[in-house]
């Protein structure tokens, strides 16, 4: 089966949140997703991975094969955690090229934007940022 | 006792709904809202009186300058200094600090001289002090702290040397509430002849402080953390220190007069006070002093004591319930982790219930790695808060716990 483009995964993500009546639910789904977010391994929880928000920690973890990248991450904050599975989720296993030019429109949709704002100096926004140099610098490494 | 209703009508912030439910504020230890009083005072002087203090020869200058120099007095008879020329306006707390650390430093500090801070102090009491001893070689000590979060005063004494040139401690524990016992820790330093630094950030508006009775030589305070006016702060400093200290900002008002070889500075208060202060700011202040001392510091000491030990109780029946800062004397600030449920995960569920808290090291990371932690969640109560919101506070943490259980 053909892998979802960035748009579809995020078109499929506005129609998980859609049935949500209300915040509650949705952070319920969030803590949920948290759960199920997988292959970050010990190892990977190092200084060299860690991004450093103010108020919650998250370690990025990225792996070039085959001319994509695969990202794993890890928060000590659940509810940071549980974005994290949605950003991985649209992010990861992409090329390079996917990956720099992606818009995240979805987390506005979602109704949980501010987990995404500087304010908030969770690490999330840092995390994207990462994943997108990261994108670049495998980009200008195996492409050109 | 005080009637919380009639106060909380005082604060229009408070009336308002976040989400949907009336906003419970908790995050008092960071920022006060602040009465009408304060915001008509302050909307009044921007409407019909601002001018530029001591400069003008117009009646609207000269008002303002008098207005402005009353808010000195007012602030005078609350901290009860000497002479209003002790009273020096800053921008708040950390300026404060900054000023102290920087004159001081200048005039009495040198290499391998010693000063004395605390484990329990907010980093605006730690980085300034740092900055003179990259400057002048100095070196930093640091009174330990217990696991309740008290200062260890037998090895505060122990600390003392003959290069002990100042001790700067803060009133109380930003992080943990704790309230030192700062009348000794003056008492130990002046028997080895070292001036103290007291920060008052959390402090002055919790407890009467009387400058001459605690006899501490620096008091620092914010003004929107006592009720007041963003931007606008006090530093309180002996006579002697002050005339001693060389200016720490260079600019107008400052001087007497000025010539490309030389200039000499103006007296006390002005010395210290370079450029256009926030004038409006200190009669803000004023008015919320004012505001305070008719409530009175003894019944808001004794309402926010109740407060503090409702929700202390209420708290501790929650299972799994770590409060860091146990100390017998404390603020009404209740620094906690519920299980292993991340502060910041605490904090983002309290927000959509309506709670405003703090979470995270409220800058203070050495506490925190004290206690092998990244941070807290802090619920700081104000005069304003009631029994009620703390009922509703322990209810979400209960609801909180099961989401992530």
């Amino acid at each position: 089966m053909l892998k979802m483009t960035i748009d579809q995964a995020q078109e499929q993500i506005v129609e998980e949140f859609s049935v949500f009546a209300d915040w509650m639910e949705k952070y319920t789904y969030l803590i949920d997703l948290s759960k199920e977010l997988q292959g970050f391994k010990e190892e990977y929880r190092n200084g060299n991975n860690l991004i450093k928000g103010c108020q919650s920690q998250v370690w990025l973890q990225d792996e070039y094969k085959e001319g994509k990248i695969t990202f794993y991450a890890d928060s000590d904050a659940i509810i940071t955690k549980g974005m994290i599975a949605l950003l991985v989720r649209v992010l990861s296993d992409r090329t390079p090229d996917e990956i720099a030019t992606a818009e995240l429109w979805f987390v506005d949709k979602i109704g949980l934007k501010t987990h995404l704002s500087p304010t908030r100096s969770n690490g999330l926004i840092s995390m994207i940022k990462q994943m997108k140099l990261y994108a670049l610098a495998y980009k200008a490494k195996y492409q050109s | 006792m005080i009637d919380v209703q009639a106060i909380r009508n005082d604060f229009p912030l408070l009336q308002q709904k976040i989400y949907n439910r009336p906003l419970v504020y908790f995050d008092n230890a960071a920022t006060t809202q602040k009465p009408q009083i304060v915001i008509d005072t302050t909307n009044e002087y921007y409407q019909k009186y601002n001018s530029n203090i001591h400069r003008g020869v117009h009646s609207l200058s000269e008002k303002m300058t008098e207005s402005y120099e009353n808010a000195r007095r007012t602030i005078k008879g609350f901290v009860n200094a000497q002479y209003q020329h002790e009273i020096i306006f800053t921008s708040g707390t950390t300026e404060a600090v900054n000023l102290v650390a920087f004159s001081f430093g200048e005039k009495f500090i040198k290499k391998d001289d010693e000063i004395i801070l605390s484990q329990l102090e907010h980093h605006s009491n730690i980085v300034p002090w740092q900055l003179m001893c990259e400057r002048t070689g100095a070196k930093i000590k640091v009174i330990p702290a217990t696991y309740s979060g008290d200062l260890d005063l037998s090895a505060y004494e122990r600390l003392f040397s003959d290069k002990t040139k100042i001790v700067s401690v803060n009133h109380v524990s930003n992080s943990l509430g704790t309230i030192n016992d700062i009348e000794k820790i003056i008492k130990i330093a002046h028997c080895h002849n070292v001036p103290v630094f007291i920060d008052g950030a959390q402090g002055i508006h919790h407890q009467p402080v009387d400058v001459q009775k605690l006899d501490c030589d620096f008091y620092a305070f914010s003004g929107h953390k006592i009720y007041g006016p963003t931007g606008i702060g006090v530093l309180y400093g002996k006579e002697k220190w002050l005339n001693e200290m060389p200016p720490y900002k260079g600019g107008g008002d400052m001087i007497k007069a000025v010539t490309f070889e030389k200039t000499t500075y103006n007296d006390l208060p002005f010395k210290f006070e370079a450029g256009t202060t926030n004038f409006i700011g200190a009669i803000g202040l004023s008015a919320a002093i004012k505001y305070i001392e008719k409530i009175g510091r003894q019944n808001i000491f004794e309402y926010e004591e109740l407060l503090l030990n409702y929700a202390t109780e209420k708290i501790k029946t929650i299972p799994d319930i770590r409060i860091y800062g146990t100390s017998e004397n404390k603020i009404s600030v209740i620094s906690f982790l519920v299980g292993k449920i991340h502060h910041f995960d605490t904090g983002m569920m309290l927000d959509k219930m309506d709670i405003a808290v703090r979470t995270g090291n409220h800058c203070n990371q050495p506490i925190m790695k004290f206690y092998g932690i990244e941070g807290t969640v802090r619920a700081s109560l104000s005069f304003y808060n009631t029994t009620s919101e703390i009922d509703y506070l322990i209810e979400s943490l209960l609801k909180i716990k099961q989401l992530f259980a």
